[in-house]
């Protein structure tokens, strides 16, 4: 029905709102009795027809990396990557490997299983497209061609538009080297003000202690002062971090002296809770771990994760 | 941190919240010594499940100054539990998990007062609810929350201007997790929707149609479900299948696997017939233990007012990096569970017949042909026959000897709405209250008889 649409309308497939519509219009002339549910599958899932082509953003930056121009140095990882770049804007045709598999349609037996196969011989097509491509790219960087296994590739282009790269810093490079753009972006979002000021409150209790001994509203007593100096200390922070001039709410303030380092069973679970969680995907190299600073907010449950540092190009 | 001048005291870091004002904290936030105690002595929160959310549950609320707590749960530990219902060891299975955790976590935290009951929360009457300041869910099906959501709503009152009366209102807060997803969310009966204002959120279950699993299976799941749903019964007609016996799953994995190959479909393996005829979800440690920590978090901020608290469903999701949001949903006025109903005024001569003639011309209901249920009981029903003769008598009969001689109620009416032209069909909650009885004084509202 896609093609038979384009046909009609130069080769382009519905884009506007109102060709959406007549896309589905179209669909529901062709349906016989009311109860025909593949049609109505269709009619549903004819959103997936006008999906923009090509590969996703996420993808697009990754194969733009500079580590895309491999050496005898790079990983296994980047090879595959270089040869998937190279698929792309030749048997791709702009594409990634076909997944291969096909979501659950009514239909008959037959229908599904052969539509089914059809897919699985494009994807295992385009696999054996990559394989060879990695192996030319292996020999070029002078490594063993076969030293990528065929299950590895496979994998790979199984889940190429899923592909994520996480880079990662010191904390020490954190502190000393901030990116500015983000920082002020985050502490001029609303959506992003408590966590941002808890992140920044957060380094100036450090600093505090560092510099009194103590922790701001530890001890009963000399809370007003308490609130003055860590205001001060805050301060001090925004402006060597290069953000004079932006201010945190009082509200915060108080509040982080009112805490004066408390430390409660239940947020330490949930930090906890998180920190194990992403230890765990770390051991078994599974799902995705998380990249940047979460800031924890048990107040409103407005917790953020912050991405201090521009994903740069360069490793 | 070594506070060398004041003693060292359990409550050390809690005091800190309890103690002290802040700015961002409930109106009725109330600092000191008091509210300390008064939390240790006189709250009572109740955990529903001791499972995997129920164990973090207890644990973090017996660790956030309450001691007097209670948790309920129908069932036995199971060998696939201890990957993270900590409480329980390898010797304990086959023990009520109720019991267990409350033994485990009173033997860890000195002070607290633990009552396990072991029994369905069906089993309990609706006084038993009531002793609770909060109710704390840890379940794991829709139907159960439906239920705890319908008993704590069921406290509810509202005044006269239709804004819920403070004592009548019972929180709850509520977790659920799925792998490496979760939600919490703090239910204020009257104030945040309730569990049924939001139960669109929840997707439809999965369920394959009959025809795809006896003639046009595709995948290895409808071969799975042929074997369990269909051809059990053929084959064992009258006995039950028993998940947890080995020797049946065994034989439902052999007929899949027949049945596929008769298909050419792939992909049926012993783990995915299990999976799916168990409707298994993956549970894992960490994230039980985050959702209980946000739960356990809200139950200490809601009892004790010491800071503002969640607002009012928080989302949670690990697979890619960490994802959490707080979304806040607005209560459906019309909600049949926690909304005030439609008031209306009759006097204790008016008629059943009468009644129902009143509500097709009530200009907020316009509701015809209505069927009357009191608390389950068919008043009167149109349909089926046999019901609608049944119920016929009860139409010449003062409204006020059906309920019981009450002086208010809240009857439940469905027929067909005709607003705007346009009939649909509805159920609406009514809230009926009887005028001139000695002691009750006319309420100066439209909609009386």
């Amino acid at each position: 029905m896609a093609h038979e649409w384009a046909k009609g309308h130069g080769g382009v497939l519905p884009s506007t709102r109102e060709e959406k519509r007549q896309f589905k219009e179209l669909l529901k002339s062709r349906m016989i009795a009311m109860d025909e549910d593949n049609y109505k599958e269709a009619i549903d899932a004819s959103f997936k027809v006008f999906a923009p082509r090509g590969i996703n953003a996420d993808l697009q930056k990754i194969i733009n990396d500079s580590c895309t121009e491999v050496g005898s140095n790079s990983s296994d990882f980047w090879v595959m990557m270089a040869a998937l770049k190279e698929f792309i804007v030749n048997e791709g045709c702009g594409e990634a490997p076909l997944e291969g598999s096909i979501p659950d349609m009514t239909s008959s037996t037959e229908h599904y299983i052969n539509l089914q196969k059809i897919y699985q011989a494009k994807s295992e097509a385009d696999f054996l497209v990559m394989e060879q491509r990695v192996e030319n790219i292996l020999k070029k960087i002078g490594r063993d061609p076969n030293s990528i296994s065929k299950a590895t590739i496979k994998s790979f282009c199984k889940n190429a538009r899923k592909l994520k790269v996480c880079r990662y810093r010191l904390i020490e490079d954190e502190f000393n080297n901030p990116s500015l753009p983000e920082l002020q972006k985050y502490l001029t979002d609303e959506d992003y003000s408590f966590a941002m000021g808890f992140y920044i409150l957060l380094r100036a209790v450090d600093r505090y202690a560092a510099n009194f001994n103590s922790f701001p509203g530890q001890f009963d007593g000399g809370m007003d002062e308490d609130i003055s100096r860590l205001k001060t200390t805050a301060v001090s922070l925004l402006n060597d971090l290069g953000c004079n001039g932006l201010t945190l709410t009082e509200d915060l303030i108080n509040e982080m002296c009112r805490f004066g380092a408390a430390e409660l069973h239940s947020v330490a679970a949930f930090v906890g809770g998180i920190a194990s969680q992403e230890v765990i995907k770390l051991i078994t190299k599974q799902f995705v771990p998380m990249c940047g600073t979460y800031i924890f907010n048990g107040i409103d449950h407005k917790s953020q994760l912050l991405t201090l540092q521009v994903q740069a190009a360069n490793p | 941190m070594a506070d060398s001048s004041a003693p060292q005291s359990r409550s050390r870091d809690l005091d800190k919240l309890l103690l002290r004002p802040g700015n961002l904290v409930w109106p009725t936030f109330d600092p000191g010594a008091e509210l300390r105690d008064d939390l240790q002595q006189y709250a009572r929160v109740l955990v529903v499940g001791a499972g995997g959310l129920g164990c973090e549950l207890l644990k973090d609320l017996a660790l956030s100054g309450f001691r007097n707590l209670d948790v309920i749960d129908m069932d036995r530990i199971e060998v696939t539990n201890l990957n993270r219902q900590f409480l329980f060891r390898l010797e304990d299975v086959g023990k009520p998990k109720a019991e267990v955790a409350a033994k485990r976590v009173m033997e860890r935290v000195a002070g607290v007062n633990i009552v396990p009951h072991f029994c369905r929360i069906e089993d309990k009457d609706i006084e038993f609810y009531s002793n609770f300041n909060i109710i704390a869910l840890g379940l794991d099906s829709i139907e159960a929350r439906s239920y705890i959501n319908a008993v704590a709503c069921s406290f509810l009152e509202y005044d006269s201007d239709d804004n819920p009366r403070e004592e009548t209102i019972k929180p709850m807060v509520d977790g659920g997790t799925e792998g490496f997803k979760g939600h919490a969310r703090v239910i204020v009966p009257g104030v945040t929707p309730c569990f049924e204002c939001t139960i669109w959120l929840f997707p439809p279950q999965v369920k394959f149609p009959l025809c795809t699993l006896a003639e046009t299976p595709r995948t290895a799941a409808h071969c799975i479900e042929y074997a369990h749903l269909i051809k059990w019964d053929e084959v064992h007609s009258g006995k039950a299948f028993d998940p947890d016996h080995p020797e049946h799953m065994k034989w439902v994995y052999d007929e899949a696997v027949k049945r596929a190959e008769l298909f050419g479909i792939l992909g049926v393996t012993y783990s995915l017939t299990q999976g799916v005829v168990k409707n298994i979800i993956p549970a894992i440690a960490s994230t039980n233990a985050i959702i209980s920590a946000a739960c356990a978090l809200e139950t200490l901020k809601i009892a004790s007012g010491c800071s503002k608290t969640l607002s009012n469903y928080l989302t949670y999701n690990g697979v890619e990096g960490v994802h959490s949001k707080v979304t806040e949903f607005v209560k459906d006025k019309d909600c049949l569970v926690c909304g005030p109903g439609i008031l209306i005024e009759l006097d204790t001569s008016v008629t059943l017949q009468k009644f129902m003639d009143m509500l097709e011309e009530n200009p907020k209901l316009l509701l015809s042909k209505a069927s009357i249920t009191h608390h389950g009981k068919n008043l009167y029903m149109q349909a089926p026959p046999v019901l609608e003769e049944m119920t016929r008598a009860n139409l010449c009969v003062p409204l006020y000897e059906l309920m019981g001689r009450v002086t208010k109620d809240i009857l439940h009416a469905t027929g067909t709405i005709n607003k705007d032209n346009k009939k649909t069909s509805g159920l609406r909650k009514l809230r009926i209250v009887f005028k001139g009885i000695d002691g009750v004084t006319d309420m100066d509202m439209a909609g009386g008889a």
